[in-house]
């Protein structure tokens, strides 16, 4: 690592291996290639219910997922196939997942609300606005009464914070010290109601204060600055001083869901989001610090379309469920 | 051939006026805050978004947004307003995005707007109306798909109804503002585009009164809301075979159609309850244990038969989440099986 007092690169590049930033930004194109995968998919049929996609959002996911190891958890969203990805998910089951399939993460049960990978720390998207946050606080107890160094990186969205799940775990991570961090994805909004029309403070991070535990705002867009505040807020989680508040400040392309209409923002502001594309930013940034160059970042970019088309295949080819098989999973088998 | 006594859908014709489900909901909104200026609806994007099933669609352009209003994402704070204010003078209209957000709103329902009046020894009344879009069938999983209106059957101070038609989701609705308790009106997702002739101007759907919509002497099906539908198409072909099943739409759990039930079944012998919601401890407990508790036990020819949704979450997968809840042909199957005592 280089000393951050002489050099003026972004933190993003002073901190981690060229490697690993090969493979954030491999990742981060898995996501949007995923995203799109599944949207195709959708309108062909082969994917039914509905589904949140966070187009747009890929750097907040993979910035906050960069010093996490297999033990660390996250608790994620509605809108996680992202975090699900930067966890180090397999995009071949999650698509056998959405296409309800026995070799899905779910066993096709659970889709893409509700896709997990408990394997490698992702303890699961969430159907209920909130709900992940006080289990996110549960994990971090159990890692801290296990005498674990484990922490949980808990996801959840501006409107996640008019929740009372959301003051009442901030409440107790911080009386126990618990090692959580919870990450706001603020996108501008919840739905179709802006933060402005619901919620009292102008950031969600200024929510910290009353629970006595740092909060910070950062540009979600910029991997560099997400990846900054996660490194402080897991160190200081590590260190057993206790859970930490970063807001990303980002913005979902799509719609909410595949039924919005998109009737409360302009394409303008879809626009002006568009243009400060957070793959595109941190694309240049490898560039620009020599990381990499245009034709490998081409051949990175490349690989994550050929992962997501093998995934579909993957899926497409996997057998479904046996319909005698409802109630498997309702307990657990003898 | 027996004839439908209360059909569920009719013909477009010149002196009917038809509308969608959801389209009777909103004019029964729209109507009521015409008529009140105390009616007011709350919820989670109801306003521009026009709700997740659009069943608010224009209202906040008709009434504004003082009346029309989007709370933030807080079921528990949002429900709980609803009721105080519901205390105090207003009337709200508080719609659930989704019924399985209420258990976040327990609290309020439960705990308060069911029980303020008898606490308060009838000095207080709480003219709350809850609105639960409700079902399996979207492919929304385990969260989004649920069937609990039976829970709330279990509250004494509550009222719980459960629309099959068009007519009768305006109806209920109208009736329920009109009740000075709290009523829950579970609507079923996959109905909202159901289309069926509904009267013009307001009208009341008696609260507490279930309704014959097909007579027969050989079984009596019980079933609400998309299973009424369901059963009506079963009853059908049944009636190919000479099987002629009388099915009642059971219209409202909480207070529940003694009457009606046990003379049907008096006539038939034969009891079939239907319903989306978990098998056990269901609605179709309660009406079985009114036909065992009652006269009517005696004119029972045949064990009686539930219907309900498998001992399991709403599974994702499409086939798995279909054989998950009763649909026609089960219901087909269940009820020959009993007309021939073969239970
Ligand atoms: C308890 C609960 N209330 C409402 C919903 C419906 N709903 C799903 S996502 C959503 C908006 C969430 O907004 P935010 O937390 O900002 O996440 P974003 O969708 O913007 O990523 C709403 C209202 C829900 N799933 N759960
Ligand atoms: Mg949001």
């Amino acid at each position: 690592m280089a000393d951050p007092t002489t050099d003026n690169r972004p933190f993003a590049i002073r901190h981690y291996a060229p490697a690993q930033l090969r493979e954030a930004l491999k990742r981060m194109y898995l996501i949007r290639r995923f995203e799109e995968g599944a949207e195709d998919s959708y309108t062909r049929g082969m994917i039914h219910g509905t589904m949140h996609l966070s187009i747009g959002q890929e750097g907040s996911a993979m910035a906050s997922c960069m010093e996490l190891t297999d033990a660390d958890k996250i608790t994620s969203n509605h809108r996680g196939h992202g975090h699900c990805i930067a966890k180090g998910a397999d995009v071949g089951r999650m698509f056998a997942e959405f296409f309800g399939k026995e070799t899905g993460y779910c066993h096709g049960r659970g889709g893409s609300m509700h896709i997990a990978d408990v394997k490698t720390g992702n303890l699961g998207a969430n159907g209920i606005v909130g709900g992940g946050l006080p289990i996110a606080v549960g994990a971090a107890l159990a890692a801290k009464r296990l005498g674990k160094s484990d922490v949980t990186v808990c996801f959840f969205g501006d409107g996640a914070n008019n929740e009372g799940a959301f003051h009442e775990s901030l409440n107790i991570a911080s009386v126990w010290k618990l090692p959580v961090i919870f990450v706001c994805e603020n996108n501008g909004y919840g739905m179709s109601t802006s933060t402005a029309r619901s919620t009292a403070v102008q950031h969600i991070s200024q929510r910290a204060a009353a629970y006595a535990m740092p909060g910070v705002t950062v540009d979600g867009n910029d991997f560099s600055a997400v990846s900054e505040a996660l490194h402080i807020a897991i160190a200081r989680a590590r260190a057993g001083e206790g859970p930490s508040l970063v807001e990303n400040l980002t913005y979902r392309w799509r719609g909410h869901s595949k039924s919005d209409r998109n009737r409360y923002r302009t394409k303008d502001e879809i626009e002006s989001w568009m243009a400060k594309d957070p793959i595109a930013r941190f694309r240049a940034d490898l560039i620009a610090h020599g990381i990499l160059d245009d034709a490998a970042a081409d051949a990175i970019a490349a690989e994550a379309v050929a992962d997501v088309q093998k995934g579909i295949e993957f899926a497409k080819a996997s057998a479904a469920p046996h319909l005698s098989e409802v109630t498997r999973y309702v307990y657990a088998e003898a | 051939m027996n004839v439908a006594s209360n059909p569920v859908t009719s013909a477009d014709t010149g002196d009917q006026r038809i509308l969608s489900y959801a389209e009777a909901i909103r004019e029964a909104m729209a109507l009521a805050m015409q008529a009140d200026p105390t009616v007011i609806v709350m919820g989670e994007d109801i306003g521009v978004y026009g709700g997740a099933f659009q069943v608010t669609l224009d209202l906040i352009d008709r009434f504004g947004p003082d009346r029309v209003m989007d709370t933030p994402i807080s079921e528990l704070g949002g429900a709980g307003v609803a009721v105080g204010a519901a205390l105090t003078g207003l009337k709200p209209i508080f719609e659930f995005q989704f019924s399985d957000f209420a258990m976040l709103a327990m609290e309020q329902i439960v705990n308060q707007a069911a029980k303020l009046r008898y606490m308060l020894g009838g000095e207080a009344s709480v003219p709350v109306v809850f609105r639960m879009p409700s079902g399996s069938g979207t492919g929304a999983a385990a969260q989004h798909s649920q069937s609990i209106e039976a829970w709330f059957g279990h509250v004494p101070g509550l009222k719980v109804l459960q629309p099959a038609t068009p007519e009768d989701a305006k109806g209920m609705l109208l009736a329920a503002l009109a009740d000075p308790d709290p009523v829950m009106i579970f609507e079923h997702k996959l109905l909202y585009k159901t289309r069926g002739h509904v009267p013009e101007g307001s009208y009341l759907t008696p609260i507490g009164k279930a309704l014959v919509r097909r007579s027969g002497a050989d079984l009596t099906i019980v079933a609400g809301s998309i299973m009424l539908h369901r059963a009506l198409e079963a009853a059908e072909r049944l009636a190919v075979d000479g099987i002629h099943a009388e099915v009642i739409d059971l219209r409202s759990i909480r207070p529940i159609d003694h009457d009606t039930i046990l003379t049907s079944v008096r006539k038939t012998g034969k009891l079939l309850v239907v319903y989306e919601g978990v098998k056990a401890y269901g609605v179709g407990a309660e009406i079985s244990a009114m036909v065992a508790e009652s006269d009517a036990f005696d004119y029972l020819d045949a064990p009686i038969l539930r219907l309900g949704a498998a001992d399991a979450p709403v599974p994702y997968n499409p086939d798995l989440e279909r054989a998950s809840v009763p649909q026609v042909d089960t219901i087909e199957a269940a009820a020959r099986r009993l007309a021939r005592r073969e239970v």
